[in-house]
């Protein structure tokens, strides 16, 4: 892309074309190239054949899983019910991706408008962590097409799963409303816009609501097990909070962790004002991270105190949760904070990516690696088992690059002079600003309806 | 702009205290298990290890052919458990004592409070009047949260089927014997009588009543009497349980009571939350504007109570 840019192409940042011929949806599709220039740029580039060796081994696998059964696929274990797809695919990427809600609520709540720039960002790395959460999930569940099933056919409600089941549920569609916004200005369709803009104080405070309760779910998921998780991952009182708390750190550092990849990767497609703000919004999310991981460590330090598990420290587990304390959290948090200090953004970022695999490490430690501690053997996943979860996680990317590409996440949908109604035509990260002047609340049907 | 604000958090306040009800539902109070629930008393005492009730069991519930025979005794070699093949499997214990080993039959205990009941999202599971926890296999998804919970390890997951997986366990014989009053067919079949079958509450009483008349010959504990809320299987031993296998870190209370502290919470964050974010929005978007210096007189109406 960077080439072609050279060579004169305009990227699609409006609906109309340099000659101010209005776009087709082909020609948005395409990013304004032609069919073979598109197809040029696409096998030039190293990363998408590494893509493409990926999808031709992982999907005849994810296929084989759908018409060989579970067994097949994976290590199938009494013991170890919950593999990598939902230790990794699923525990890991839900907190990665509270992003959305913490953005949301920073820019549409608490009115920091200079967050702006990142908020859409932050908002998709929600919808997609979430969407491709239940991928996994739906690789990993025995009868994949009974999913409906909580929601209509039977109740379970005393259990955490029911709550996480209809919380994600309503979580994805109110993600789905909030990143509808750069899908009706890509599109071309004001009144769609319009009309989420009403509710959008309404969706972002049921996804605060929805986000606590649900993150705090998958936490209080490994209290029915509470003598398999190791007492150091384990908490009765305040594994949700655990929970809750590490996802908050998680979600601003994958949002730094992306933008910075994406800066990198595809700096045509972020406008000035993302390049310019970059930094400045790192720093701010950097500072929110830092408070934190700073919070997750001393309730974690309370709850080994509150059980008195300080003895575990000095074995073998205890040393692998000091790493994972250690480098996961403490270390970033430091980094963090002196990054910030002093305005190194290697530091910051390096921090950030720190802090994800940290947030990772925990959710794969308590749900595959130190789960059935008693227990004498460890349960290694098969290789079919990698496979799929690296095939969906690679899916993930490309859906997450394709969207980036075109969608109007990292720059503003420039409307032209051509639109009628002058405020409308003001790109949508100004609008929190303005609505703030204008309606702050928003219509009680809408609210109402969305909890 | 205030009181339609209050009005609103008021009115989700209230739907969300109603939904958030129904998710604690069952889960607060104790349960001591149905009075007339049924159980059986295993003496491990008793116990030759003949394996005869692995081999009921397989007939009763029609399941495959082992890969070794029931008399083979090579399986005792390695300790196993319950699977989708096998609803209940012997162990053997303390061969290496001079009085001899002791075998332990492991199956689903059929707790009073189950945590495969409770934890499961499309309530699959039921605790029958008679005492057994029995499987609906037509509405289960498959997300095997039920054998997470177990804390004894016992759901075994079909795995091998890819159109049809389901959970499979002991279901104390309930659609073929226990239904009818019958005891189940691992019991029936016990040549040296070290299972007993009968009401749990009496069952718990000839339990102690064993122990007092014997005490050299057993410990005196009941497993199953109290561990997490009680079993409607019993067990009976002649050394600690924890040499058995049996996890003797078990607490009284039933699993649910873990999880009581979130669910508890649920209902507070759908009704806090609405309000308590909604009034910081209010409170930042006036700060702002003061900020700004460019306050409008509906934005200082909304200050003013």
């Amino acid at each position: 892309m960077k080439k072609m840019i050279q060579h004169g192409l305009a990227i699609v940042d409006s609906p109309y074309d340099e000659d101010g011929k209005k776009r087709t949806l082909v020609n948005k599709l395409l990013l304004g190239l032609t069919p073979s220039q598109y197809l040029l740029q696409a096998f030039r580039n190293p990363f998408n054949w590494i893509l493409a060796a990926i999808f031709a081994i992982g999907i005849p696998v994810l296929i084989g899983r759908f018409i060989f059964g579970l067994a097949w696929a994976t290590s199938g274990s009494n013991d170890y019910p919950w593999g990598l797809f939902l230790g990794f695919g699923l525990f890991a990427m839900v907190p990665l991706s509270s992003s959305g809600f913490q953005l949301g609520t920073a820019c549409e709540i608490f009115g920091r408008h200079d967050l702006e720039p990142i908020e859409r960002l932050a908002l998709l790395n929600g919808l997609l962590g979430y969407f491709f959460a239940v991928m996994y999930l739906l690789a990993d569940l025995g009868q994949p097409w009974r999913l409906p099933y909580p929601m209509v056919v039977s109740f379970g409600p005393a259990a955490v799963l029911f709550l996480v089941a209809w919380h994600v549920a309503t979580y994805l569609s109110v993600q789905v409303a909030e990143v509808s916004t750069a899908f009706f200005e890509w599109i071309g369709f004001p009144a769609g816009k319009r009309g989420i803009r009403k509710i959008t104080l309404g969706l972002t405070v049921s996804g605060i609501i929805l986000s606590t309760l649900h993150q705090g779910a998958l936490g209080a998921l490994f209290t029915y097990a509470p003598g398999k998780v190791h007492p150091l991952w384990y908490s009765s009182s305040f594994q949700w909070l655990h929970f809750f708390v590490s996802s908050l750190p998680g979600g601003l550092c994958m949002v730094i962790t992306v933008s910075t990849i994406a800066a990198k990767t595809m700096a045509w497609r972020g406008d000035t004002r993302f390049r310019e703000k970059l930094d400045k919004v790192t720093v701010s999310l950097a500072k929110g991270a830092c408070m934190g991981i700073a919070t997750y460590i001393t309730i974690k330090l309370i709850a080994i105190a509150h059980d008195n598990k300080w003895a575990y420290l000095d074995t073998g587990w205890g040393q692998w949760f000091m790493f994972e304390i250690i480098v996961g959290f403490m270390l970033p948090l430091t980094l963090m904070t002196y990054g910030v200090h002093t305005r190194k953004m290697a530091m910051v970022r390096m921090g950030a990516f720190m802090t994800v695999f940290g947030v990772v490490l925990n959710r794969v430690n308590t749900a595959m690696i130190t789960f059935n501690w008693k227990l004498p053997h460890r349960e290694i996943p098969p290789w079919r088992e990698v496979i799929i979860s690296l095939t969906i996680f690679a899916t993930y990317i490309v859906v997450y690059r394709f969207i980036l590409y075109r969608l109007p996440i990292l720059f503003k949908w420039r409307q032209q002079e051509q639109e009628e109604t002058v405020p409308e035509a003001v790109p949508a990260p100004a609008l929190g600003r303005r609505e703030a002047s204008r309606v702050p609340v928003a219509s009680y049907s809408s609210m109402t309806k969305l909890d | 702009m205030k009181r339609r604000n209050f009005l609103k958090a008021c009115l989700i306040g209230g739907t969300t205290i109603a939904l958030g009800k129904t998710n604690k539902g069952w889960a607060s109070g104790s349960f001591e298990g149905y009075p007339e629930a049924m159980g059986v008393l295993v003496d491990t005492t008793r116990c030759i290890g003949c394996r005869s009730c692995e081999a009921a069991c397989n007939k009763e519930q029609k399941l495959p052919e082992p890969d070794t025979s029931f008399d083979d005794p090579a399986v005792f070699e390695h300790e196993r458990r319950p699977t989708s093949k096998a609803y209940t499997v012997v162990n053997r214990y303390q061969k290496e004592q001079p009085s001899g080993p002791v075998y332990r039959k492991v199956q689903c205990n059929h707790c009073n409070e189950p945590a495969c009941l409770t934890s499961c999202f499309v309530n699959a599971y039921t605790k029958t009047k008679e005492g057994a926890v029995i499987y609906n296999s037509k509405i289960c998804v498959g997300c095997r949260n039920c054998m997470i919970a177990c804390p004894f390890n016992v759901p075994g997951y079909d795995y091998d089927s890819a159109t049809n997986p389901i959970v499979k366990k002991c279901i104390l014989c309930y659609d073929t014997r226990l239904k009818y009053g019958k005891p189940p067919a691992c019991v029936e079949i016990c040549p040296q009588e070290a299972l007993t079958f009968g009401h749990r509450a009496d069952l718990i009483k000839l339990a102690h009543e064993r122990i007092r008349a014997t005490p050299e010959r057993y410990v005196d504990h009941v497993y199953g009497e109290k561990e997490v809320g009680g079993t409607s299987w019993l067990y009976l031993a002649p050394v600690g349980f924890d040499k058995l296998g049996f996890d003797t870190t078990l607490s009284n209370d039933p699993i649910i009571s873990n999880v009581k502290d979130f669910l508890g919470m649920v209902p507070m964050v759908l009704s806090i939350w609405p309000a308590l974010f909604s009034g910081i929005h209010l409170l930042c978007k006036n700060q702002e504007h003061d900020g700004h210096g460019h306050d409008t007189d509906s934005n200082q109406e909304d200050t003013k109570p």
